[in-house]
């Protein structure tokens, strides 16, 4: 079968660049074309990816607090782009301090994210969430 | 002696160029009218007698061409999104030493297919998707042009996934296959497309352009001249087995009408904590600005840098500017014979240096975050380059040539713009950079040293 495509980045003038290189031998490592997109990158660059290499998933890493911020209209510029139905994930310290999860979860949800993963998750959870949205067996 | 001859026929002049391989050294040049009319053979006649005259020579043991009579190459591209694989078929076509009439991005509608019937491009190169990656822009685009009413060469480059598929649907077409311009995102793969590019150049746009009688004399390549400077330039940077080059160099070439530019360089950043965005550069990389040269395009100068810098840089008021470059406009062949004029070509051409140098380069952009300065670049850092060379008609006969070409360096009030910071400056003075990247491709080292000599440097 052929490999299932994902596009990865650190969104916005981020520069965590170590998480990133985890999640590209993570996901490589499972089984997925990764195209990784490195640090600061926009929402632009993302989806422009996505549409030439025809991905099947957009997986969005924000360490540095501001991701809310930087995610914002995400989901609407995929629809625009003709991305309609691509997943979506966020993860890493998606926003500043402690905040109950499920208020933020709440939050990106609205704004359109497929999937919203707390501080400390591990790649292989969403290896797993991937291998269910993408019916891969 | 045994002596080669290079031709380049030129869009307005035939220049022919005699070298002696034996000794190693440029013989003489000549030059005349190019006669696209009635058979571009005549210029070649007239440019022949000249250096007849000058040298005593009419026999050669070869003979070499390079054309951009005609129109040169003309090209139009496709692609999906228009910051990957429409870019990279636009750099692609570019480095083959085309003239790219136009380059579209997403999918074609009738309008596009009807305007480009009316352009009748001497190839059409169609990408889009990465292999593997999207079909759907390509197959709709290979449908829509497959009823184009024009009669051209398509060269199929892009999601090699989908290829088979694509020609299919073009088969009633003259259509060429070959390697993805992007077959990934971090991966840009043009020489397989300029190959093709080349060759189709050799096997028709030769007989179409009027050229096929001068073929049958020539013994060698035919390339698209923009072709022919930009191998002369990849010599004279790598140098050859036996002979160093000067490493990497950027340069520009003014004409009347389009302004070129080439680096051959890698680009890298040259700053600490920066970060690369956008397609990755070609090392040898060739930009065209249409809008910018010293006749046909002198408006666009005049656009692209204001009203206000042309003053600046002329000293002459910005009413009588706009005045005297309707008349360079409609009178190509002005001449710099008055004070004025003068004045005008020199702001005119260093505005053109400047613009088209800085549109070449790639741009640094600071970005602070809490830890401090973070660099974005995207293109080529060419701070580092050493060597800066002149060419074309409009600077080389220039006598403030290396204070025109300065303008294509860095520049304080401009410091994103990644152009070099000291370079020397060789200009082109005997033109001949065309006919050195012809005579390259059997005579390496007779060309290089021909350009390591011919080149004057005029470093302020
Ligand atoms: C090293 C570091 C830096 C280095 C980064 C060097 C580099 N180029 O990589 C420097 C010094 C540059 C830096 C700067 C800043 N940092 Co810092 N930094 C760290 C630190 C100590 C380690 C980060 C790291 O590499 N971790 C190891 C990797 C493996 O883990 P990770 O990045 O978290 O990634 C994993 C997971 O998050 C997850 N993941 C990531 N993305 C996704 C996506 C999905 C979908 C999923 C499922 C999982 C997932 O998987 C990854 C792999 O296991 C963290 C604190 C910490 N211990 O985490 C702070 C930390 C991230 N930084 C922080 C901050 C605030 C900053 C600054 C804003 C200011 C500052 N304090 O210096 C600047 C921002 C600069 C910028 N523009 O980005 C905060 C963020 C707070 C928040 N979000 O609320 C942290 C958490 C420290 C803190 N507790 O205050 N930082």
């Amino acid at each position: 079968m052929e490999k299932k495509k994902l596009v990865i980045g650190v969104i916005g003038a981020d520069v965590h660049a170590v998480g990133n290189k985890i999640l590209y031998h993570a996901f490589t490592d499972a089984g997925f074309e990764v195209i990784n997109l490195g640090v600061m990158v926009s929402q632009e660059e993302y989806i422009e990816a996505a549409i030439e290499s025809a991905a099947d998933a957009i997986i969005v890493s924000s360490l540095y607090g501001h991701g809310e911020l930087d995610c914002r209209g995400f989901r609407d510029r995929c629809n625009e782009a003709g991305l309609k139905d691509i997943l979506l994930y966020v993860g890493g310290n998606i926003v500043v301090g402690k905040q109950p999860f499920e208020e933020v979860e709440q939050r990106f949800l609205e704004m359109g994210f497929s999937r919203v993963y707390p501080a400390g998750t591990s790649p292989e959870t969403a290896i797993e969430d991937l291998r269910k949205d993408l019916r891969i067996e | 002696m045994q002596a080669i001859l290079l031709i380049d026929f030129g869009s307005t002049f035939t220049k022919v160029t005699a070298v002696d391989i034996e000794a190693g050294q440029l013989i003489d040049t000549a030059s005349s009218y190019t006669t696209v009319e009635t058979d571009v053979g005549e210029g070649l006649e007239f440019a022949l007698a000249k250096l007849k005259k000058q040298t005593g020579l009419e026999n050669f043991q070869k003979r070499l061409a390079c054309s951009s009579a005609a129109g040169g190459l003309r090209m139009v591209a496709s692609g999906l999104v228009p910051a990957l694989t429409a870019e990279a078929a636009k750099v692609a076509s570019l480095g083959a030493g085309a003239k790219v009439m136009k380059v579209y991005s997403y999918q074609l509608i009738d309008e596009d297919i009807e305007e480009i019937a009316n352009i009748k491009p001497d190839i059409f190169l169609l990408t889009g998707g990465t292999d593997g990656g999207n079909q759907d822009c390509i197959l709709h685009n290979a449908g829509m042009l497959v009823d184009c009413k024009a009669d051209f060469p398509i060269l199929l480059a892009g999601n090699r996934s989908c290829a088979a598929e694509c020609e299919k649907i073009l088969s009633k077409r003259e259509v060429y296959r070959c390697e993805n311009v992007l077959p990934q995102l971090e991966k840009l793969n043009i020489e397989p497309v300029q190959r093709h590019i080349r060759d189709l150049f050799l096997r028709q746009i030769i007989n179409a352009k009027g050229l096929s009688r001068e073929a049958e004399l020539i013994s060698g390549i035919m390339m698209p001249t923009p072709a022919a400077v930009l191998q002369a330039m990849e010599l004279l940077a790598k140098g050859t087995d036996s002979r160093p080059g000067l490493g990497e160099l950027f340069a520009v070439d003014l004409g009347g009408a389009t302004t070129d530019v080439y680096s051959m360089a890698s680009g890298a950043p040259t700053l600490e904590n920066t970060v690369i965005k956008g397609l990755p550069e070609p090392w040898a990389k060739r930009t065209v600005e249409g809008d910018i040269g010293m006749r046909y395009s002198a408006a666009g100068i005049s656009t692209a840098v204001g009203l206000e810098r042309l003053s600046q840089l002329s000293g002459l008021k910005p009413q009588k500017i706009v005045e005297m470059i309707k008349h360079t406009e409609q009178n190509p062949d002005t001449m710099p014979n008055t004070p004025e004029q003068s004045a005008l070509d020199f702001a005119l051409a260093a505005a053109a240096v400047e613009t088209a140098s800085a549109r070449h380069a790639g741009i640094i952009e600071e970005t602070y975050t809490p830890l401090g300065q973070t660099w974005l670049q995207s293109g080529k850092d060419l701070t580092k380059v050493k060597t800066l060379i002149a060419t074309g008609g409009a600077l080389i006969h220039n006598r403030d040539v290396s204070k025109i070409v300065t303008h294509a360096l860095y520049n304080e009030s401009v410091p994103e713009s990644l152009r070099p910071k000291s370079s020397r400056i060789l200009i082109d003075r005997q033109y001949i950079l065309s006919a050195m990247g012809l005579l390259s491709i059997e005579y390496p080292d007779v060309a290089l040293s021909i350009m390591k000599k011919e080149l004057e440097d005029v470093s302020i």
